[in-house]
C-alpha cells in the first residue's frame, strides 16, 4: 500500500496535451435576500476526451450547479461565480464573453436534465426543437433540419421515428422523452455530454435503457461524459472515474473499481454501505445520520464533522487538504488512510 | 381537435338553455302582474298591455304556460325577433344600429389593450423587480382599484369639459375620435389585467425549465424570448383577451351611458333607467348569447395555441 | 482557530445534541420561521399595507360614527344654497339639491361598507361550504361543484345583478340592500371557493392528515381541525380584494339606479348626480368619487400586500 502524501490542491496532474475540460478551483454562491450560500467551494475537476467522469452527492451538494456554470447557464443573479477558471481545450470559459460562451454550448458541451417533460417546450414539436438547433446554430434549410432531426430520432432508438417528428413532447413516455431530449442534446455532435440525473425521474427499467443508450453513444460518438447523479447503483456500469461531492466540495475522487472496492472517505463510505446489497446476507443496511448542512452556515473545519462517524477535534479546527492516496486517487479527509484500510477489511 | 370542439359546442348549447331559462324566469316567473314588473313603475296603457299579453302568451298559466312561453320565447330569440320596446319601436332594429357603434369602440378599447397592456407586460415580465416593473405594478393596482363609474365620468369632465382634450360627448354618429376616449376608459380596466397577467406569464416562463434547455442549445436570448417565452407566456393572454371582446362588447354600458355613444350598451342603460323591461330583457338575452359565443370562441383558440388541450 | 470558528463549532456541537434529543442543550439553534412570522415581517416593511390599512380603518370609522367627522346632516338639503361653496363645516360646498357634499360622501361609507361586508361574509360562507366539499371529498361531488362553479363563473355579473335586481325595484330600501348583498354574493363566491378548494387539495395531502385518518379522526373533525386551518387564510386574502370590489359592484348599480335607491345614501348615486351637473360645478362629482375610488383601492392592496406577503414567489 502506497504511502499517502498530503499536497495542496489541486491534486491531479496535468497531462502534456493538457485536459479536455479542467474546473479548477471554483467557487460559487448564491445571494439571496435570507443571506449568502456558499453552494461551490473550491471544485476542482477535469474530463479527457472521450471519457466517462460520474459526479456523485445528495441534493445540494453542488453537483448540478457546478455543471450549470460549466454550461454558463446558471441563473445571474441570485448565482455569482466568485473565483475559479472552467478551462475547455486550454481556455478559460469564465473570462470568455457570452457570445463565445454561447458557440460553445451545445456544439462543444452539450447538456441534458433530470425532467425532459419540463425541459422540452410543451407547445413545440419535438421535431422541430430538434431541427432548431441546426437551423439557428448551422444554418441549415427547414427540410434538411427535419431530415436530420428524424436521423439523429433514429440514433437514439426512438421507433417509427420519422412519423414522430411533429408529436408534441406530453405525447411521448418518460423514456421516450428523455431519448428525444439525448436527441436535442446531440444535434451539433459536441464534445462533451454533461447528463444531469437524466434518469432520475424514471421507471427503473427504463433508467436501465437509458443507461445503456448514453454509454453506447459515449462509444460511438466518442464523447467525453459527465453523469450526474446522487444513485451510486446507476454509476459502475457506465462511469470510468468518480468524484464524490459534499457541501460544495469534492470529497473524494477516484477510479470506479477502486472507489468501489475501498472508499476512503467516511461519506462516500456511508454512501456505499445504504445500498442494499445482493451478495451479502443478512447485513444491516446503515444510513449517513444527520442532515447535509445549510450552505449558509457551513460547519468549520471539515464540513462533514457533525455526521461523522470518525470525527475528532482535527475535524473541527481544521478544513483537510486532499490527500492524495496513489492511483490518481485523493479524499478530502484527515483519516483517509484510516477509511480506506477500514474499508477495504 | 374535432372531438374538443364537439365537446364544448354541446356545453355551450345546454350553457344557453340554462342562462335563457334563468333569465326569462326571473323576468316574468312568480310576479303578481308580469306586465306591471317589466314595466315597473310606468303606467302601462292599454295597448301595450294587449300586445305584451299576446307576445309573451300571458294567458297560459301554471308550469306548462310558462314553458310553453319560454320556448316562444327562444323561438323568437333565435329567428331574431326580439319584439317592441315600450317605446314601440323594435328591439331588433335598435340593436342593428347600435351594434357597430359598440363593436367599434370595443375594438378600440381592445387596440389600447393589445398594444399597450400586452407590450408593457412582455417587458415587466423581463425586467421583473426592476423600475419600470415597479412601477407598472403600482400603476396597475391604482386602475384596477378604480370603479369605471369613478374613471368614466372624471375622464369625461377632466379631458373632456376642462380642458377640452376630446369631444366630451360623442353624439349620434360617433367618428373615431370622439370614440378615442370613451375606447381608453373602457379599455383600461381589461389593459392592466392583461398588463399584469402578461407580466407574470412571462416572469414564470422565464425560469421555466425548457428555457434553460434553450440556452444550453446555445440560442441566441433575443429567440429564446422571442420564440420560446412568448408563444408559451401569451397562451393565457391570448385566451384573456378573447373571453375580454365578449366582456367589452356586453360591458360598455357604464361608458356607453356616460359618454352618450349610441351603441348597445347605451340602450341598455337607457332601457334600465326608463324601465323599459321588454328591451332590457332582449337586449340582455342578446348580450348573454354573445358572451357565450366569445367563450366558445376562446376555448377553441385555447385549443389551437396549447398543444397539451388540443389532445386531450 | 478564530473566534468564528469557534462559536460555528460549538453551535454545531450544540445543533447535533440537540437532534439527539439531550436535555439541557442550550438553545443554540436558530428560532424556526413561521410562514406567517415570515409574512408578517414582510408586511410591516411595506408601506402600502400600513396605507391600506389606515385607509379601511378610517373608512370603517366613518361607517360606524359619521357624526365624528362632520356635524351637518347629510339629509338637511335646502335648494337655496345650490352648488354654493364652502361655508360652515360644509367643506366641499353643496350640491345641485343644496345639500352638504362632504357630509354625504362621509354617510355614504356606511352603505357600502355594510354591503361589501355583508357580501364578502356571505360569499365566504358558500366558499368554504363549496370549496371544501369539492376539494375534500372529490369524485363526483367536485365534478359537478367544479361545474356549477365554471356555469357561475360564465355569467357576466352586471348583466346578471341587473336581471335580478329587476325584481326588487319597486321594493322597499332594506329589502333592496339586502337583495344588493344577496346578488353580489350569489354570484361572486366562485373564485374564493377555487382558491378553498385547492388548498383543501393540498392539505388533504399532508401526512398529518393522513396520521389523523389512521387514529381514526372522522371526516367531520379532520375538515374542522385539520383542513379549514389551512384554507382559511387564502380564502381571507381573496374575501379581501373581493370585498373592495363588492362595494365597487354596489356603488355600480346604485349608479345604474337599480342598486340601492335614496333616501339611503350611496356613493354611486351621488356620483351619478354629480355626473349631471358636472359642468355647473364638478366638487360633488369628485368628492364622493374620491371616496369610492379610496376605499376600493384601499382594500384591493391591502389584500394585494397580504397575498404578495404569503406568497412571494407571485411576486
Amino acid at each position: 500500500m502506497t504511502q499517502p502524501t498530503v499536497v495542496p490542491t489541486p491534486a491531479s496532474p496535468t497531462p502534456p496535451g493538457g485536459h479536455l475540460l479542467e474546473v479548477r478551483d471554483l467557487h460559487v454562491e448564491f445571494r439571496t435576500r435570507e443571506g449568502v450560500a456558499k453552494v461551490i467551494n473550491g471544485v476542482s475537476y477535469h474530463l479527457d476526451p472521450g471519457e466517462s467522469l460520474a459526479v456523485l452527492g445528495e441534493s445540494g451538494s453542488g453537483k448540478s450547479v457546478t455543471a450549470q456554470a460549466i454550461m454558463g447557464i446558471l441563473d445571474t443573479p441570485p448565482a455569482h461565480v466568485r473565483s475559479g477558471q472552467i478551462l475547455y481545450r486550454g481556455r478559460d470559459l469564465l473570462t470568455q464573453s457570452e457570445e463565445q460562451r454561447r458557440q460553445v454550448r451545445g456544439k462543444e458541451i452539450a447538456m441534458i436534465f433530470q425532467d425532459a417533460l419540463s425541459a422540452l417546450n410543451p407547445v413545440f414539436p419535438v421535431g422541430w426543437q430538434i431541427g432548431e438547433t441546426l437551423r439557428q446554430r448551422e444554418g441549415m434549410s427547414r427540410a434538411d433540419a427535419r431530415r436530420r432531426a428524424a436521423e439523429l430520432m433514429d440514433l437514439v432508438k426512438i421507433p417509427a421515428a420519422a412519423k414522430r417528428l411533429g408529436d408534441y413532447p406530453h405525447q411521448f413516455s418518460g423514456g421516450m422523452r428523455q431519448r428525444v431530449m439525448i436527441a436535442v442534446a446531440l444535434a451539433l455532435n459536441p464534445k462533451v455530454l454533461i447528463a444531469d440525473e437524466p434518469t432520475t425521474a424514471l421507471d427503473v427499467t427504463v433508467q436501465a435503457q437509458i443507461m445503456d443508450l448514453l454509454a453506447e453513444l459515449r462509444r460511438d460518438l466518442d464523447m467525453a461524459m459527465i453523469l450526474i447523479t446522487h444513485d451510486l447503483g446507476v454509476v459502475a456500469g457506465v462511469a470510468d472515474r468518480i468524484a464524490v461531492m459534499y457541501a460544495g466540495r469534492i470529497v473524494e475522487h477516484a477510479d470506479v473499481r477502486p472507489l468501489y472496492r475501498a472508499p476512503a472517505h467516511p461519506y462516500t463510505k456511508g454512501l456505499l454501505e445504504s445500498i442494499p446489497r445482493l451478495d451479502v446476507r443478512g447485513q444491516a443496511l446503515s444510513t449517513i445520520k444527520g442532515l447535509p448542512p445549510n450552505l449558509m452556515r457551513i460547519p468549520s473545519g471539515c464540513p462533514f464533522h457533525p455526521r461523522c462517524p470518525y470525527a475528532q477535534q482535527v475535524c473541527v479546527d481544521e478544513v483537510p487538504h486532499d490527500l492524495v492516496l496513489g492511483d490518481g486517487r485523493t479524499s478530502a479527509c484527515h483519516f483517509a488512510q484510516e477509511v480506506r484500510d477500514d474499508s477495504a477489511r | 381537435m374535432f372531438r374538443f370542439i364537439l365537446r364544448r359546442l354541446l356545453q355551450m348549447v345546454l350553457a344557453f338553455f340554462g342562462t335563457t331559462l334563468i333569465v326569462y324566469a326571473l323576468m316574468f316567473a312568480g310576479q303578481g302582474d308580469p306586465i306591471q314588473a317589466l314595466a315597473g313603475e310606468r303606467p302601462v296603457t292599454a295597448a301595450q298591455r294587449a300586445y305584451l299579453t299576446e307576445k309573451y302568451h300571458l294567458d297560459a298559466t301554471g308550469v306548462g304556460g310558462f314553458f310553453y312561453r319560454y320556448f316562444d320565447y327562444l323561438k323568437n330569440l333565435l329567428r331574431g325577433d326580439l319584439g317592441q320596446s315600450l317605446t314601440g319601436r323594435q328591439i331588433g332594429d335598435i340593436l342593428a344600429a347600435a351594434w357597430p357603434v359598440t363593436v367599434k369602440l370595443a375594438l378600440i378599447a381592445m387596440a389600447v389593450t393589445v398594444v399597450f397592456g400586452v407590450t408593457a407586460g412582455v417587458i415587466a415580465g423581463i425586467r421583473r423587480a426592476g423600475v419600470f416593473d415597479n412601477s407598472t405594478l403600482v400603476l396597475t393596482l391604482l386602475v384596477l382599484g378604480i370603479p369605471t363609474i369613478v374613471l368614466a365620468p372624471l375622464a369625461q369632465y377632466f379631458l373632456g369639459v376642462k380642458w377640452q382634450l376630446f369631444p366630451p360627448t360623442a353624439g349620434a354618429e360617433p367618428d373615431l375620435y370622439a370614440l378615442l376616449l370613451p375606447g381608453i376608459v373602457l379599455g383600461s380596466l381589461s389593459l392592466a389585467t392583461a398588463l399584469r397577467l402578461t407580466r407574470t406569464s412571462v416572469a414564470e416562463n422565464l425560469r421555466a425549465d425548457y428555457v434553460r434547455t434553450a440556452r444550453s442549445k446555445g440560442l441566441v436570448k433575443r429567440r429564446i424570448v422571442s420564440v420560446h417565452v412568448l408563444r408559451n407566456s401569451l397562451i393565457p393572454v391570448v385566451t384573456f383577451l378573447g373571453v375580454e371582446l365578449g366582456n367589452l362588447m356586453s360591458g360598455a354600458i357604464i361608458t356607453e351611458g356616460v359618454f352618450n355613444i349610441p351603441g348597445v350598451g347605451f340602450n341598455l342603460f337607457r332601457g334600465i333607467r326608463t324601465e323599459d323591461g321588454p328591451l332590457v330583457v332582449g337586449i340582455v338575452s342578446v348580450l348573454v348569447v354573445v358572451y357565450l359565443v366569445s367563450n366558445l370562441v376562446v376555448d377553441v383558440l385555447y385549443a389551437v395555441l396549447d398543444p397539451r388541450i388540443r389532445y386531450e | 482557530m478564530s473566534d468564528f470558528e469557534t462559536v460555528a463549532a460549538t453551535e454545531n456541537q450544540a445543533a447535533r445534541r440537540g437532534v439527539s434529543g439531550e436535555p439541557g442543550t442550550p438553545a443554540a439553534a436558530q428560532k424556526p420561521r413561521s410562514l406567517a412570522g415570515d409574512a408578517w415581517r414582510d408586511l410591516r416593511r411595506n408601506p402600502i399595507f400600513w396605507i391600506s390599512l389606515t385607509l379601511v380603518v378610517l373608512v370603517a370609522a366613518m361607517a360606524a360614527v359619521p357624526s365624528l367627522f362632520t356635524a351637518n346632516d347629510p339629509r338637511d338639503c335646502v335648494l337655496s344654497r345650490q352648488h354654493a361653496g364652502p361655508s360652515g363645516g360644509a367643506v366641499f360646498g353643496y350640491d345641485f339639491q343644496g345639500c352638504d357634499t362632504y357630509a354625504r360622501a362621509v354617510y355614504g361609507a356606511r352603505a357600502s361598507l355594510l354591503v361589501g361586508a355583508l357580501s364578502a361574509l356571505l360569499t365566504g360562507a358558500i366558499a368554504l361550504v363549496v370549496g371544501m366539499l369539492a376539494g375534500y371529498f372529490g369524485r363526483w361531488i367536485d365534478a359537478v361543484l367544479s361545474r356549477v362553479i365554471d356555469i357561475v363563473l360564465g355569467i357576466p355579473l352586471l348583466l346578471a345583478a341587473i336581471v335580478l335586481l329587476k325584481r326588487v325595484s319597486t321594493s322597499s330600501d332594506n329589502v333592496r340592500l339586502f337583495a344588493v348583498i344577496f346578488v353580489l354574493a350569489v354570484l361572486g363566491w366562485t373564485t374564493a371557493a377555487r382558491v378553498v378548494r385547492s388548498s383543501v387539495i393540498t392539505a388533504k395531502e399532508q401526512d398529518y392528515v393522513a396520521a389523523a385518518r389512521m387514529l381514526g379522526a372522522g371526516n367531520g373533525r379532520i375538515m374542522w381541525r385539520h383542513i379549514l386551518p389551512n384554507a382559511l387564510a387564502p380564502a381571507i386574502v381573496v374575501l379581501t380584494i373581493a370585498l373592495g370590489s363588492f362595494i365597487a359592484a354596489e356603488a355600480t348599480l346604485s349608479f345604474l339606479g337599480i342598486g340601492l335607491k335614496a333616501p339611503t345614501i350611496s356613493w354611486g348615486i351621488d356620483i351619478d348626480a354629480g355626473r349631471v351637473h358636472m359642468r355647473e360645478s364638478a366638487t360633488p362629482l369628485v368628492v364622493p368619487s374620491a371616496f369610492l375610488a379610496l376605499t376600493v383601492l384601499a382594500f384591493i392592496m391591502l389584500g394585494d400586500a397580504i397575498r404578495d406577503a404569503f406568497d412571494p414567489k407571485l411576486r
